[in-house]
């Protein structure tokens, strides 16, 4: 077959500019050929190189004394938790893919994650997803939540990761662009952790796992562009998922990372062998020769571009050590995987790709990645003149809500607000027996049966808020992470992030970008919690809408001690309820404007980042003073619906209420608003001095809300709940909307 | 004295160390695991099959898993009166073996459900619930295909060999279509073969044996099974 001719329409259709295409022509002084163009375009595309990206992720915290690697410098962020132990973790997007193929796109979502935890030597132990789609009420929306939904099942269930937490937003802004980010948490030995490194002249170079197939040709392009009516033709750029495969590929590997026998090792994911090659190559000064003829093909016939440019899932490149190729080889086949020696490393910074006798690749392996000569652009930046408008919104104009009940009924029973029970009874939460607080309370627990310990985790974000007000957005989503990290009994230690914007080529979004970097970075410096790693996805736009910008923070904490572990449900009648913190009457971006006037308008609510610090470091104490029976954080739906979830999120222990919200100015406002740092606590009768001796002299208030028991939630000797009817709103809403 | 439990390993088995924490960490009692491509069952006191997606269940769940050699041993074992204890993915094994009466369907929702479930220990005559003091029993379920499914003539006698060990239920123990998680036929969870020595649930109590998880009801299976086996041990 002879190779078209390599031309700058031919660069452009992949994607290159013509300024990226002048430049390779120069620093390969010649004209590349059809399989180094498309090597090139997949390294430069927004997906693998962050060109666009990557001088501002730059400005976050990336240290940290317990930090063991830094982010971008492996698969995975590495945290140091004591006893010789480190937790992996990292968070991806995959919203392209899920847009046209939701069921795929989410299931290899989900392996492409679990493949960048256990390449580090980790061994997953939980699995949480961020999910945002339009609203239930259409078709298109409810086929891609339920294809989404079972395809993260499918496979985390299969392989064996239990899914213990995560958010669910239903807004217009995602109706044709859903964002799908799936982040997965893995244990490691200190000692026993491997690196995304190629180096060793002579060292062997394998690929392992499934064989290589013709998916997911140019799926780093596709998630590189705007989704248009052109996407659905793009569905072939969609891979197919097998954990089955992978969950084999997961023992294999943390076999051949425990006997020693590699120098390195990484997940093919974006941009296939092109990808893995160059990135192992650059990271360890070195270079490979690949012999494409040696790769286990899928179907006969497939060109060397083809070839380099699979994203077939389930495959790694391994650099083995010189002499333990056969005992790699055993290990695998004892697993029943591939495994073959495509090449050699090489002691020179090129990648050179040959097939059939013939050099199909001769590239600088420095040249094609991040980090390396690949393309960093500094763009434009304008602040949206929407901004200005929102936050003009006057909210004293608007008439105050008479029927209490009944707009609360609606909050309470809004898809973004109710349970998610819907979504994750189809997760397997349980599996390997360590899941301590699963899904339905603030962050999730994980037990470490290797030292008593726990981990917490969460995501979160509010893109309605980062819409408003992305660095204020940003720092709340930080700050919300952490607090519910904290709301579980555990330390936050560190950060992942996935962020989901527009089109960076607009100044506007750019704009929004930026904000949201620099407010991640000043609430992750002020929690101490730095960024490990993470991914960005831009282009999240379709014809119709342009996704809120969504920077979902994934948060990891420590929970030193079992008896620690804290949830949101009260645990016995009589006890104390209290809130810390404070209201402010905030309705901007509030889930009560949305449900009740359709609007998403104001400004996100204020937060004070030292304040909130201070908030979580007197409830991480009260909870370690063993005094806390509950902890739940206020969020969306305001103060009303964190009281109403501690009384029936565990819809097996209900225990009713009756409290006192105080009122500042306006009823509605004062039970509905989402001002930040607020908890809600119960603890028992006894303890009650003890709580406010902990937060005695801070800047914290506390105050005494009212007290655990009975059948129902009274409010303000006015308002009366039965927790019958919240159950039914809380928990049916979504099966019920669901089967329509 | 310890006994020992034989945890199979097959490719995609998934909660082969839940059984193994369980045994060797809850109940101190020996456990070794035993690869699918061998026969050898090590001395093995119990077998347990493990949940999980044996093979990827391609094909049909367990359909692959009953060819393997180790399958074989197991067989054997069990014809011979060994203790074999298949759940969830196990108990699907043990129907494609044969071992056991019925067939599996997927869930009648045809969703995967992980949750918490009652069920009403119908049989406490078997050596795998001869410890359990409970009448109801709170475990976990976590499978897409455990509607179990037998033509009535292979459920009348399930029924008159007292055959049905577990059966969904309310928390007071009503085993009504309402409590019934996958459609199960006659709300079945768990089966014994007829010699009572085979044993096939859907629920999972390795998954609630754990104070730490706050969740122990299964633990009087282990404890039912290991007892029995000291007692004929100490008989012989």
């Amino acid at each position: 077959m002879k190779e078209p001719e390599v031309t700058l329409e031919l660069a452009l259709e992949h994607g290159l500019t013509e300024e990226e295409f002048e430049e390779i022509k120069k620093r390969l002084g010649r004209i590349p050929n059809y399989t180094e163009l498309g090597v090139y375009s997949v390294m430069w595309s927004e997906h693998c190189s962050y060109k666009n990206s990557i001088a501002l992720l730059k400005t976050l915290p990336r240290e940290g004394e317990k930090l063991l690697v830094g982010a971008g410098e492996e698969n995975a962020g590495l945290i140091d938790i004591g006893d010789g132990l480190a937790i992996a973790f990292k968070i991806e997007s995959h919203n392209h893919p899920s847009a046209v193929e939701p069921y795929q796109g989410a299931a290899t979502g989900v392996g492409g994650i679990l493949r960048d935890i256990f390449t580090m030597g980790a061994r997953p132990i939980a699995a949480l997803n961020s999910l945002r789609f339009g609203e239930l009420d259409d078709p298109r929306t409810r086929f891609l939540f339920e294809g989404v939904v079972k395809g993260i099942a499918d496979y985390g269930n299969c392989f064996g990761v239990p899914t213990v937490a995560g958010e669910v937003y239903f807004d217009n802004s995602y109706k044709g662009n859903p964002l799908i980010n799936a982040m997965a948490v893995g244990i490691a030995r200190t000692d026993r952790t491997a690196s995304a490194v190629a180096k060793g002249e002579n060292n062997p170079v394998m690929i392992v796992g499934s064989s290589t197939g013709r998916d997911g040709i140019h799926g780093a392009t596709f998630a590189s562009e705007e989704i248009s009516e052109k996407s659905e033709a793009k569905r072939p750029s969609v891979q197919v998922g097998d954990p089955f495969t992978e969950k084999l590929l997961l023992e294999a590997t943390l076999e051949i990372i425990k006997k020693d026998l590699i120098v390195g090792i990484q997940d093919m994911g974006a941009a296939g062998i092109s990808c893995s090659t160059s990135e192992m190559s650059e990271k360890g000064n070195s270079g490979m020769i690949v012999d494409l003829d040696k790769v286990p093909l899928r179907e006969s016939g497939m060109s060397a571009y083809e070839i380099m440019l699979s994203e077939s899932q389930e495959r790694m490149l391994v650099v083995g050590k010189k002499g333990k190729e056969e005992e790699i080889i055993n290990v695998f086949e004892k697993w029943d995987l591939h495994c073959e020696i495509i090449g050699e490393v090489i002691n020179d910074d090129r990648l050179r790709v040959s097939q059939a006798g013939e050099m199909k690749a001769d590239l600088s392996a420095f040249d094609l990645v991040l980090g390396g000569g690949a393309p960093v652009y500094h763009r434009e930046t304008k602040k949206p003149d929407y901004i200005d408008q929102v936050h003009k919104f006057d909210f004293s104009a608007l008439p105050e809500s008479e029927n209490i009940e009944e707009v609360f009924e609606k909050i309470f029973s809004s898809p973004n607000v109710a349970s998610k029970r819907w979504v994750y009874e189809q997760y397997d939460s349980m599996v390997r027996t360590n899941t301590i607080v699963g899904p339905g309370s603030d962050a999730a627990v994980v037990r470490i049966k290797e030292n008593g310990k726990a981990i917490a985790m969460k995501t979160d974000c509010n893109g309605r808020y980062v819409y408003l007000n992305p660095r204020r957005g940003t720092e709340i989503a930080v700050a919300e992470s952490a607090r519910n990290v904290v709301c579980s009994g555990g330390l936050p230690l560190g950060v992942t992030n996935c962020l989901n914007f527009g089109n960076p080529y607009k100044p506007e979004v750019y704009w929004t970008f930026k904000e949201a970097i620099e407010g991640m970075g000043s609430a992750c410096r002020v929690f101490e919690t730095p960024v490990t790693g993470g991914n960005v996805s831009f282009y999240n736009e379709s014809p119709d809408t342009s996704v809120f910008p969504t920077p979902v923070i994934g948060m990891v904490g420590l929970v030193e001690d079992l008896s620690h572990v804290t949830t949101a449900n009260f645990k016995k009648e009589g006890d104390l309820i209290f809130l810390l913190g404070e209201d402010f009457e905030e309705m901007g971006g509030s889930e009560y404007l949305k449900v009740v006037h359709n609007l998403v308008s104001g400004d996100a609510p204020n937060i004070d980042l030292e304040k909130e610090k201070e908030l979580q470091r007197l409830l991480l104490k009260a909870i370690r003073s063993g005094i806390i029976q509950s902890a739940h954080d206020i969020s969306e739906g305001g103060i009303l619906t964190a009281v109403a979830e501690s009384c029936i999120s565990d819809a097996e222990n209900t225990i009713g209420a009756e409290i006192n919200i105080p009122v500042k100015n306006r009823e509605d406002y004062s039970f509905f608003s989402e001002s930040q740092s607020r908890v809600i606590v119960s603890v028992s009768k006894e303890n009650e001095e003890k709580l406010f001796n902990i937060f005695n002299g801070s800047p914290i208030k506390v105050e005494k809300l009212g007290i655990t028991g009975g059948k129902t939630l009274k409010i303000n000797d006015k308002f009366s709940f039965p927790l019958e009817k919240l159950l039914n709103l809380y928990f049916n809403t979504i099966p019920e909307r669901m089967n329509d | 004295m310890k006994i020992k439990y034989g945890i199979v390993v097959f490719p995609g088995s998934n909660c082969d160390h839940d059984a193994y924490y369980v045994a060797k960490k809850i109940i101190n009692e020996d456990s070794v695991f035993l690869w699918h491509k061998e026969n050898d069952l090590q001395g093995s006191d119990v077998i347990i099959l493990p949940g999980g997606f044996s093979y990827g269940d391609y094909l049909r769940t367990g359909a692959i898993a009953k060819f393997s050699p180790i399958m074989d041993s197991v067989i054997k074992f069990a014809t011979n009166g060994g203790i074999v204890l298949g759940i969830c993915n196990g108990f699907q094994i043990l129907l494609e073996t044969g071992l056991l009466p019925g067939v599996m369907l997927k869930n009648e929702s045809l969703k995967f459900i992980c949750k918490d479930v009652y069920l009403k220990v119908e049989n406490k005559n078997t050596i795998f619930t001869n410890k359990i003091s409970e009448d109801i029993l709170k475990i976990p379920i976590a499978h897409g295909e455990g509607n179990y499914f037998a033509d009535d003539k292979t459920l009348e006698e399930l029924q008159e060999n007292n055959q049905i060990v577990f059966q969904y239920s309310s928390p007071e123990g009503e085993t009504t279509d309402k409590f019934n998680p996958n459609g199960s036929k006659l709300n079945i969870a768990g089966i014994v073969n007829k010699n009572g020595n085979v044993l096939g649930m859907m629920p999972h109590p390795e998954r609630s044996s754990d104070s730490v998880l706050h969740k122990t009801d299964g633990i009087g299976i282990f404890r039912s099974i290991t007892e029995t086996i000291k007692s004929k041990l100490i008989e012989v």
